[in-house]
């Protein structure tokens, strides 16, 4: 396993990872995803997916409610705006250091359980923290309206000028917004991406795959498990956080349904979909369900009559009431069906696909194996676990 | 020298008596084989020395180092190994980073944060690893999921794992158990191997013909009481030995 994996493997790895994340607005354009607002949410529930996938890819702990951190991640961000202006280095700060906090007092108290009852005591942490927002924390969190930054607001670090303008999260002069929002977010989740790079090679990650493997053998060698565990735990905690508050850079807005058990659900989805434990997978399934989302959402009845136009007048009707059942409010429906045909086949998630693709190909030593052609796949046959 | 001593150790679990006040003294670079017919305690008092159970009274101390109510984790970074019935191995890792997991704990300690260097920069460790490896004659199949191995392989690598801590004590509970003759044999001619380095050894065996090759003193345990002690050509002749594994029905 460790052989495969040389430093020089690894920085190709990385290389093409960034260049991928950084062209993404030209090769996803052709369908339909190279707009601003889908990529910022690429980066964004990309990071979230490869900071979960820390803790359950590599612990197999479940956790059931990391969309807390998501939350307070946002919710210290939209603070920063107000206290400190609307600079979005200070936010980040801001979301690192209050997800840490809290990972490190609900991973401290949910690590004493494993299995299941792990998963229980983070979703019912993850609930209390979301109906705390909505009721007794309306002073800090302002309830069911959400968190915005005001004109009044101190703002303290932004001068005379900025004061009376646009409430938008600037870059010492670069407004957070449309591509440079993209870049922002890109440029932190390739950060993220070398961490967990790093901690996927390092002695740290073995010990986590170890804890994964069998946590009897690892108390009987003399490895005390539970602050592994922990520091796996604050390490996903911190980058959820920091997607929530990439959240609020974007769009400087935090509402309490970020914390919802919705959004812890929908991780679990994402880093499953793109295989748990491998590098690029989470990113992948994060990429594919905000893609469904925006992209078959936005579809309606007049766009899939549109499209089954050549069919004759008797069968449009039909073929378009049952298709529409999948699109729109109904993308749900796919995104099911899409989940259920990959954990059944591919339990390994969409990187055992390619996977099993880079064997057939290897399987023929004298075809060269195809490596060239995409980024993404590319890199894929690296990071395979 | 005298390196575990247990005194008076009681055992309940419920109305059943398992332990009965059990005194034990292990000297330095002995095999100690504990022996007796099944129910007789032994892994019962295996588990009251690495902390999965804590007797009800009495003290187990090693190396003057009271062991009762220590982590399991604190007893094995003191120097006590385990080898479990059933192989504990880490079943999704390669056996290369099964055996390294053991050496990196017995040189970073119970918890270090070493997330920022390379598993494969460590050369010092991967050496002494694939040494230790090749030693119990699995080198060939380092990259191989530990998972795959044959149950003799399993307890073979188990050994290894606990062997490349260098302890000062090993505990093996029933080494050759469901292994076949030729396995068996492998794992003693292992065994006496390790024992040039001077390792103490605890063995709980059922099969006499690896307790007769190994051991150097033979306690036998029965109804959770040591009913003889001493050197394996005295035991085989003991006539309370005898009676406790054939119910002392003839004499």
């Amino acid at each position: 396993m460790m052989t495969k994996f040389s430093p020089g493997s690894d920085l190709l790895m990385f290389v093409l990872f960034t260049a991928a994340i950084l062209t993404m607005p030209i090769w996803l354009a052709p369908i339909g995803a190279g707009y601003p607002d889908l990529l910022q949410k690429f980066a964004i529930f990309g990071l979230f997916a490869l900071g979960f996938n820390i803790l359950f890819g590599l612990t197999g702990y479940l956790s059931f409610g990391h969309a807390a951190f998501l939350g307070i991640g946002s919710y210290a961000a939209v603070w920063s705006f107000k206290l400190l202006g609307m600079n979005p280095l200070p936010a980040l700060l801001f979301s690192v250091v209050f997800s840490s906090l809290f990972a490190v007092a609900i991973g401290y108290v949910s690590l004493r359980r494993s299995g299941i009852y792990f998963s229980i005591l983070t979703l019912a942490f993850a609930q209390m923290s979301y109906n705390l927002a909505y009721s007794v924390l309306t002073p800090i969190t302002n309830g069911e309206t959400g968190l915005r930054v005001l004109q009044s607001d101190p703002r303290l670090f932004d001068g005379a000028s900025a004061a009376s303008g646009p409430l938008i999260s600037n870059l010492f002069g670069i407004e957070m917004t449309g591509y440079p929002g993209f870049y922002f977010c890109a440029a932190l989740l390739i950060i993220g991406f070398y961490i967990s790079q790093r901690i996927f090679r390092s002695p740290f990650g073995m010990m986590l795959r170890a804890v994964k493997s069998n946590q009897n053998r690892m108390s009987y060698t003399g490895l005390n498990t539970r602050p592994y565990t922990l520091a796996a735990f604050v390490i996903s905690g911190i980058f959820s956080g920091v997607a929530g508050s990439l959240l609020a850079v974007t769009d400087p807005l935090a509402g309490a349904e970020r914390m919802q058990w919705t959004a812890s659900g929908e991780v679990v989805l994402m880093t499953i979909l793109g295989g748990a434990g491998t590098l690029l997978g989470p990113i992948l399934g994060a990429g594919l369900i905000k893609y469904f989302e925006n992209i078959f959402s936005a579809y309606n009845e007049q766009t899939l009559h549109a499209i089954f136009s050549f069919l004759p007048d008797f069968m449009e009707g039909p073929v378009v009431s049952i298709a529409s059942l999948f699109v729109g409010e109904g993308w749900h429906l796919t995104l099911g069906l899409l989940f259920m045909v990959i954990v059944i086949f591919l339990p390994g998630g969409i990187m055992e696909g390619f996977n099993r693709i880079g064997k057939l190909f290897r399987r023929r030593p004298s075809q060269p194996t195809k490596r060239a052609g995409h980024s993404h796949s590319a890199a894929s046959a690296h990071a395979a676990e | 020298m005298e390196i575990l001593s247990v005194t008076g150790v009681n055992k309940r679990f419920g109305g059943l008596k398992a332990l009965d006040d059990v005194n034990l003294s292990v000297e330095q670079g002995n095999v100690h084989a504990i022996i007796g017919p099944n129910g007789a305690g032994k892994s019962t008092l295996l588990n009251c020395f690495v902390g999965r159970l804590i007797p009800d009274t009495g003290s187990v101390t090693f190396l003057g180092k009271d062991l009762i109510g220590a982590k399991p984790h604190e007893i094995n970074q003191a120097g006590v190994s385990r080898v479990f019935q059933t192989p504990e191995i880490f079943g999704d890792l390669t056996l290369l980073e099964n055996v390294m997991i053991p050496t990196l704990a017995k040189r970073d300690g119970a918890f270090t944060m070493n997330a920022w260097t390379r598993v494969d920069g460590q050369g010092e460790i991967r050496d002494k690893a694939m040494h230790m490896l090749e030693d119990v004659g699995l080198a060939e199949k380092k990259d191989m999921n530990a998972d795959a191995l044959s149950r003799g392989d399993k307890r073979r690598l188990e050994l290894a794992m606990c062997l490349v801590q260098d302890p000062k004590l090993l505990l093996l509970d029933e080494p050759t158990a469901g292994m076949s003759r030729a396995d068996t044999n492998n794992t003693i001619d292992l065994l006496k191997r390790i024992g040039e380095r001077g390792i103490t050894k605890i063995v709980i065996e059922h099969d006499m013909h690896v307790v007769f090759s190994l051991a150097s003193k033979i306690s036998v345990l029965a109804q959770g009481t040591v009913i003889a002690e001493g050197q394996p050509e005295d035991i085989k002749g003991d006539p309370r030995v005898q009676e406790a594994y054939l119910g002392g029905a003839h004499v």
